[in-house]
């Protein structure tokens, strides 16, 4: 227990314990785990809406002349045409094509700058990596994570919540990948329309103090407090990569499937050659959905074995699905196996189920366009 | 803070027995299931004869899976199939759900349990 000494709080840590969240480590916060039930706050986003602290990721702003050529060479998506308040998904990569992290790019108003928002367990790392990666580039780079917080209002009822207890009347014409500067307090608020679930929703960013006076209106109003145990449920049967689990630098985005994110029209960016190369020659394993026949719930780490014993791969994250009612996993599995409708099994505890590979995207999205 | 029943025995690995003439119901306890959350499957296997300390099946909760194991030896009589339709009960009703029924054939094996104040200073 040693390592709790060192745990860091995000600004609603007071609010979480008044609530009485259950609490554990995780990217090194003290985080939520669950408030009333992993299933209750589940439920209420796919239903109508929840609330999270994500005030642990990491924001981290790139200004200069030179901002967008920078971001470009480090960033595997493309900004180049990418408008004020517009925001773009994709991954840093490592030369060999492994990731650094998957991360949200959102092109700022007026000087044109961006702001990069990375996964906490990666933001030191991150930022290392894009200062070793700015030489020869006129840029500045500010790692802003300590002076953010971040609430993430997410579900169906969302766009009605903002308008009404937070009077964001902005919400109404934003798209789904797009934001707006507003102010809370004196202060910037970014509103967001994005989030991790798979439903509509927003996130919302702005300081330590303004993201307390959001987070306790928004309580009094009857948002329901979610923990990151239904956020993992929920990214989960939307088919969202959690790094460390479906990326690392271990697993390239073409290994996960997200090759999409990944434009190798561009002139360059770093890990280009070896998105490249996998893209043309293939490679040994890919990330699959899988569906379970039975009601054993196939966990992280789990062996999966063709029908004849042989093992082909692993588990990732698998649940029984809140929503579907399915045992469902991710599975990275060697590619020869990986055709939709190829029978395979897991090993759960002493026991093979038989399996079969299912489209990740397992919960039909409801993203406002 | 976790309920604890008395004239129940107790093991290290938080499964609870009541014994009635040579029959044990065996389930989990408060803390126990408090720890796990929202159990969504019960999952015990056909077996016929269980040692002590023998893993009979596992309760799965939408984050993990937590193995349980028989604090007696002897032949399983029953499993609950209620539970396998509502694996909920064991959250509203811990020590009203019995999971599996053991016909014990050493009944002395139960001094090695706890007893209720001893297992209470064990979660302390």
């Amino acid at each position: 227990m040693e390592q709790e000494v060192s745990l860091k709080f995000t600004c609603l840590h007071d609010e979480h314990l008044a609530l009485g969240a259950k609490m554990s480590p995780f990217a090194g916060y003290d985080m939520p785990i669950q408030y009333s039930g992993i299933i209750a706050e589940h439920n209420a986003v796919r239903g109508g809406v929840g609330m999270f602290d994500v005030s642990h990721m990491g924001e981290i702003f790139v200004s200069g002349p030179q901002a967008s050529a920078y971001v470009n060479h480090i960033f595997t998506n493309d900004v180049s045409s990418l408008a004020p308040g517009g925001i773009v998904y994709g991954m840093m990569l490592y030369p060999d094509g492994g990731c650094v992290d998957d991360l949200l790019v959102y092109r700022e108003y007026g000087a044109g700058g961006y702001l990069l928002v990375v996964n906490a367990a990666n933001e030191e790392k991150d930022f290392e990596w894009m200062k070793d990666n700015a030489s020869g580039f006129d840029v500045s780079l500010v790692n802003a994570s300590g002076r953010w917080g971040q609430i993430a209002v997410q579900g169906p009822e969302s766009e009605a919540v903002l308008k009404d207890v937070l009077g964001l009347q902005g919400v109404s014409s934003l798209g789904f990948y797009n934001f707006y500067d507003d102010v809370w307090k004196g202060e910037r608020l970014i509103v967001s329309r994005s989030g991790y679930t798979g439903e509509d929703g927003f996130e919302l960013y702005t300081t330590p103090e303004g993201t307390v006076d959001i987070w306790r209106r928004l309580i009094a109003a009857g948002v329901l407090p979610c923990g990151l145990g239904c956020r993992d449920t929920l990214r989960f049967e939307a088919g969202l990569p959690l790094y460390g689990d479906e990326l690392s630098a271990e697993i390239s985005p073409m290994e996960a499937g997200l090759s999409m994110f990944c434009k190798l029209e561009k002139e360059e960016f770093i890990g280009k050659e070896a998105l490249e190369r996998q893209k043309k020659e293939g490679t040994a394993r890919k990330l699959v959905g899988l569906e379970l026949e039975d009601r054993a719930v196939p966990r992280a780490g789990y062996p999966v074995e063709t029908p004849e014993g042989v093992r082909v791969g692993i588990v990732t994250t698998g649940y029984h699905s809140i929503s579907l009612g399915r045992s469902l996993c991710f599975a990275l599995v060697d590619s020869f196996f990986a055709a939709l409708g190829t029978r395979l099994c897991v090993r759960v505890r002493t026991r093979a189920f038989p399996a079969k590979v299912v489209k990740k995207r397992f919960y039909q999205t409801n993203y406002k366009k | 803070m976790s309920e604890v029943i008395e004239g129940l025995r107790y093991s290290e690995s938080h499964e609870w027995v009541r014994v009635e003439g040579n029959v044990a119901f065996i389930g989990v306890s408060d803390f126990a299931q408090k720890e796990l959350g929202d159990i969504t499957y019960v999952d015990v296997p056909d077996i016929d004869v269980l040692s002590a300390g023998d893993e009979f099946g596992a309760l799965e909760s939408v984050k993990a899976s937590s193995e349980l194991y028989s604090p007696v030896s002897g032949k399983v009589l029953e499993v609950n199939g209620a539970l396998l339709d509502r694996p909920e009960l064991i959250n509203e009703d811990p020590y009203g759900s019995w999971i599996v029924k053991v016909e014990m054939s050493d009944p002395s094996e139960l001094d090695a349990l706890m007893d209720a104040a001893s297992y209470a200073a064990q979660n302390k």
